[in-house]
C-alpha cells in the first residue's frame, strides 16, 4: 500500500513538535529529557477545553500540529485514532469510584471513558464530519494504525491523519501497565504526492523480520509507550533517505515492513 | 464498493444462543430483558444478561484469557458452525490471509472493577493475580479470537463505542480491497460490567423497565450483552445467501454524548453507504434504527430517517429484545438484518405502545412477514461516531 506522508505532529518528553524532534533525529540538536509539554490545544473550544480529558489533549496537540502544517483543512481529513491504554486517569477514577459504597461516576468521566474521545473532540473543534475509527492492538497500536490508516488512504482515496497517543497509568494500575512517559504522535498522509509531500512509504504486511531498533536519540525509557513504537519511522522521515522500516505487528510471525524514500 | 458474502455468522445475545435461538425469538416477539440482576448492582432499571457466563471459565491453553467479555466472545465462536467454515477458509487461504477485527468498548474492564475492590488496605495495591493485558485491553478480545480461531492475518480491536462492530464491516472490506486479506472475521464483544451501568445512570439514560424504543414515554436504554461475529468473503469465492452491499461512517462534530438534534452524522453515514452500495433510498425495504429508547436519540433518528428516506421504509429497533448490547449492538443488528433477508420479515418493536406522535418515519409496532431485498442497520455511538451498513440476498 503506497501512500505519501505530508506532515507530522508530535508531543512527547522533552519532543515540543516535529521542527524539535527532526533537529534531534537529524544530529543537528541534542536530546535533553524533560517532562511531556502538558498542553491544551487552541483548536478545542472553552467548553471542551475544560472537559477534554488528558489523553484528548495530547492527541489532539500532535494531530493540530499536523493538519497545520498539511495546509489542508480539518475537514478535509478522515482520522483513525491508535491507543493501547487510552486515559488510564478516567479508567482509575471510575474504578476507585466503583470499589467505593455509593459508586458515584461522574458524567464527564464516563462519556471521556470511550476509546473514541480523542476523536469526538478533534470532530467537534474541526467540524468535520468525514469517518474516524479508533484502534487498539496493546503494544502493537500504532503497526495496526498504520495499516488502517494506510488501507484507508488507498482505497477511500482521501485524506486521513493517523494519531497515535498513550500515557502512563497511575498507581496502582502503573504495576501492571509501567509506561513510563505521555507521547502522541500525528502522520497525515495522502493517496498521492504532492509538491509538499515529505515522503512515500510503501506499507507491507510480511513474514516476521527483525524490528529496526529505536532511535538511541532517544530515552530507552520512552519505548515503554506504545505509541512511542513510531519513532524508527519518524527518524527515517527525518533524515529523508531511502530506507526499509520494519515494525513488530502480532505476536507470532508478521512484521509490517515499510519502504520509505524521498518523493521526487 | 465490491460486495462481500457473509459466508457464516453466528450470535449469542440475550434473546438466543446462535442463529436458531435468536430467529425463533424475533419470529416470537420474545424479549430477553429482566430486572437487574447482574452481580451487587443495585440501579433500578432492566438488563439483557446471558446466563451462565458466570461459572464457565476459559481453561486450557487460553486460560489466561479468563474473564466475561473473553467467555462470551468463546461461546460465540463455538455455536452455528462458525468454526467449521473458518477451517475451510484458512485450508482455502492460509491462516495469514484470514484478518480478525473485534469492536469493544469496555472489553474485560470488570476485571478492573472486580481488583479494585480487592485493593490492599496498606498500600491499595491491585492483587498479584490482575492481568491487565489479557482482560481489560481493547485488543484481548481480538487476542484470543485470533489464537481460538488459529488465525495469523491482520488482526485489531475497534473500539467507536456504540458503533464499534459495525465499523468492523468497514474496515473489513478496506482490508479485503487493499489486498491485505482474502477474508476476515469480523466481530463485537460487550459484556455487562459495572462501570456501564452506573455510567449510563448518571447521565439518566437507564430505562425504569424493559426500554422502549420510539415509544411516547420512552425514558432510557436498557444494557445487554452480547456477542457475534461473521466471515466474509468476495463474492466471487464465498458461498452464502447474504452479502455487505455498503457501509458509511460519519462524525456528528456536535457533542460528546448528545446526538445532532436534527441527526446530520446519521444522514450523512446513510447517503455514504447507499452511495457505496450504489443504490438509491427506494432500494432499501427495511431499516433496522440503532433505535436505543432515549429521548434524544430515538428523536435525532426519527429526523435522520424522514430526510434520508421520507415516510414509507419500514423501521424498526430490536433493541427492545436484545437489550443495548453496546460495541456489539452493529454485529448484533447486522445479523438480525441478515435473519431478516433470509426469512422475510420485519420485526416490530417490542414493549413500545405508542409511537411519539411527533416522529414521521414509518415505525413498525407489529413484525410483519414481507420478501426483503436490501435492507439498512445502523449504529450511532458517543463522541458522535456513526455507521451505517447496507446488506442484501445474493442474487
Amino acid at each position: 500500500m503506497q501512500v505519501c506522508i505530508q506532515s507530522v505532529g508530535l508531543v512527547g518528553p522533552g519532543l515540543d513538535g516535529w521542527a524539535c524532534a527532526r533537529s534531534i533525529f537529524a544530529g543537528q540538536d541534542l536530546y535533553r529529557l524533560k517532562p511531556t509539554p502538558q498542553l491544551i490545544p487552541d483548536i478545542l473550544a472553552s467548553t471542551e477545553r475544560r472537559r477534554s480529558s488528558d489523553v484528548a489533549r495530547l492527541a489532539i496537540a500532535a494531530a493540530q500540529e499536523a493538519l497545520r502544517s498539511s495546509g489542508l483543512a480539518g475537514d478535509q481529513v478522515a482520522t483513525v485514532f491508535t491507543s493501547s491504554d487510552g486515559d488510564g486517569r478516567i479508567t482509575d477514577q471510575i474504578c476507585a469510584a466503583l470499589a467505593r459504597l455509593e459508586r458515584e461516576i461522574s458524567p464527564t468521566s464516563f462519556h471521556n471513558s470511550v476509546h473514541n474521545a480523542p476523536a469526538g473532540y478533534w470532530s467537534i473543534a474541526t467540524g468535520s464530519q468525514l469517518a474516524s475509527t479508533n484502534v487498539c492492538a496493546y503494544d502493537l497500536s500504532f503497526a495496526a494504525g498504520l495499516l488502517e490508516a494506510a488501507a484507508q488512504t488507498i482505497v477511500e482515496h482521501q485524506p486521513v491523519m493517523l494519531i497515535a497517543s498513550d500515557l502512563p497509568f497511575p498507581v496502582p494500575l502503573h504495576a501492571f501497565r509501567p509506561v513510563e512517559h505521555s507521547f502522541a504522535a500525528a502522520i497525515l498522509m495522502t493517496p498521492s504526492a504532492a509538491k509538499t509531500s515529505l515522503m512515500r512509504w510503501d506499507i507491507g504486511f510480511e513474514p516476521s523480520r527483525p524490528a529496526t531498533s529505536y532511535p538511541e536519540e532517544l530515552p530507552r525509557s520512552l519505548y515503554s509507550n506504545p505509541a512511542a513504537r513510531c519513532l524508527p519511522l519518524l527518524a527515517t522521515l527525518a533524515r529523508g533517505k531511502t530506507e526499509t522500516v520494519s515494525l513488530d505487528y502480532l505476536d507470532d510471525d508478521r512484521s509490517l515492513v515499510i519502504s520509505c524514500e524521498p518523493v521526487v | 464498493m465490491q460486495p462481500l458474502t457473509l459466508t457464516a455468522m453466528t450470535t449469542a445475545n440475550p434473546l438466543g444462543l446462535g442463529l436458531a435461538a435468536t430467529w425463533d425469538g424475533l419470529r416470537h416477539d420474545r424479549h430477553g430483558l429482566r430486572p437487574n440482576d447482574f452481580e451487587d448492582a443495585t440501579i433500578k432499571t432492566w438488563i439483557g444478561r446471558i446466563d451462565g457466563l458466570e461459572t464457565e471459565p476459559i481453561t486450557g491453553a487460553l486460560a489466561e484469557f479468563d474473564c466475561r467479555n473473553n467467555r462470551l466472545a468463546l461461546a460465540g465462536l463455538r455455536q452455528d458452525e462458525f468454526e467449521r467454515a473458518v477451517d475451510r477458509a484458512r485450508e482455502t487461504y492460509g491462516p495469514d490471509r484470514i484478518g480478525v477485527l473485534v469492536g469493544t468498548t469496555t472489553s474485560g474492564i470488570l476485571e478492573t472493577e472486580i481488583a479494585y475492590r480487592q485493593r490492599r488496605p496498606s498500600d491499595g495495591a491491585l492483587p498479584e493475580t490482575f492481568r491487565y493485558r489479557q482482560t481489560q485491553n481493547l485488543f484481548s478480545v481480538s487476542a484470543v479470537v485470533r489464537r481460538y480461531l488459529r488465525l495469523t492475518g491482520p488482526a485489531t480491536s475497534i473500539s467507536t463505542a456504540c458503533s464499534s462492530s459495525a465499523k468492523v464491516f468497514a474496515s473489513a472490506s478496506r482490508w479485503i480491497e487493499a489486498g491485505l486479506c482474502d477474508a476476515v472475521v469480523a466481530g463485537g464483544v460487550d459484556s455487562l460490567c459495572f462501570m456501564t451501568l452506573y455510567g449510563f445512570a448518571s447521565l439518566g439514560l437507564l430505562s425504569d423497565g424493559a426500554c422502549r424504543p420510539c415509544d411516547t414515554n420512552r425514558n432510557g436504554l436498557s444494557i445487554g450483552e452480547a456477542s457475534g461475529f461473521v466471515l466474509l468473503e468476495r463474492q466471487r469465492y464465498g458461498t452464502g445467501d447474504l452479502m455487505l452491499l455498503g457501509y458509511g461512517e460519519s462524525s456528528d462534530a456536535y457533542h460528546m454524548s448528545t446526538p445532532h438534534p436534527e441527526g446530520r452524522g446519521a444522514v450523512a453515514a446513510m447517503e455514504r453507504a447507499l452511495d457505496r452500495a450504489g443504490i438509491k433510498p427506494t432500494d432499501i425495504d427495511y431499516v433496522n434504527l440503532h433505535g436505543t429508547g432515549t429521548q434524544a436519540n430515538d428523536r435525532a433518528e426519527d429526523q435522520a430517517i424522514r430526510r434520508t428516506f421520507g415516510e414509507n421504509t419500514p423501521c424498526s429497533s430490536t433493541k427492545g429484545g436484545t437489550g443495548h448490547t453496546l460495541g456489539a449492538a452493529g454485529i448484533t443488528e447486522a445479523i438480525i438484518a441478515g435473519l431478516c433477508l433470509r426469512h422475510g420479515f420485519m420485526p416490530g418493536i417490542l414493549h413500545t405502545k405508542q409511537v411519539d406522535p411527533l416522529f414521521q418515519s414509518r415505525i413498525l409496532l407489529k413484525s410483519e412477514a414481507s420478501p426483503l431485498r436490501r435492507v439498512m442497520s445502523n449504529s450511532f455511538g458517543f463522541g458522535g461516531n456513526n455507521c451505517s451498513l447496507v446488506f442484501g440476498k445474493a442474487p
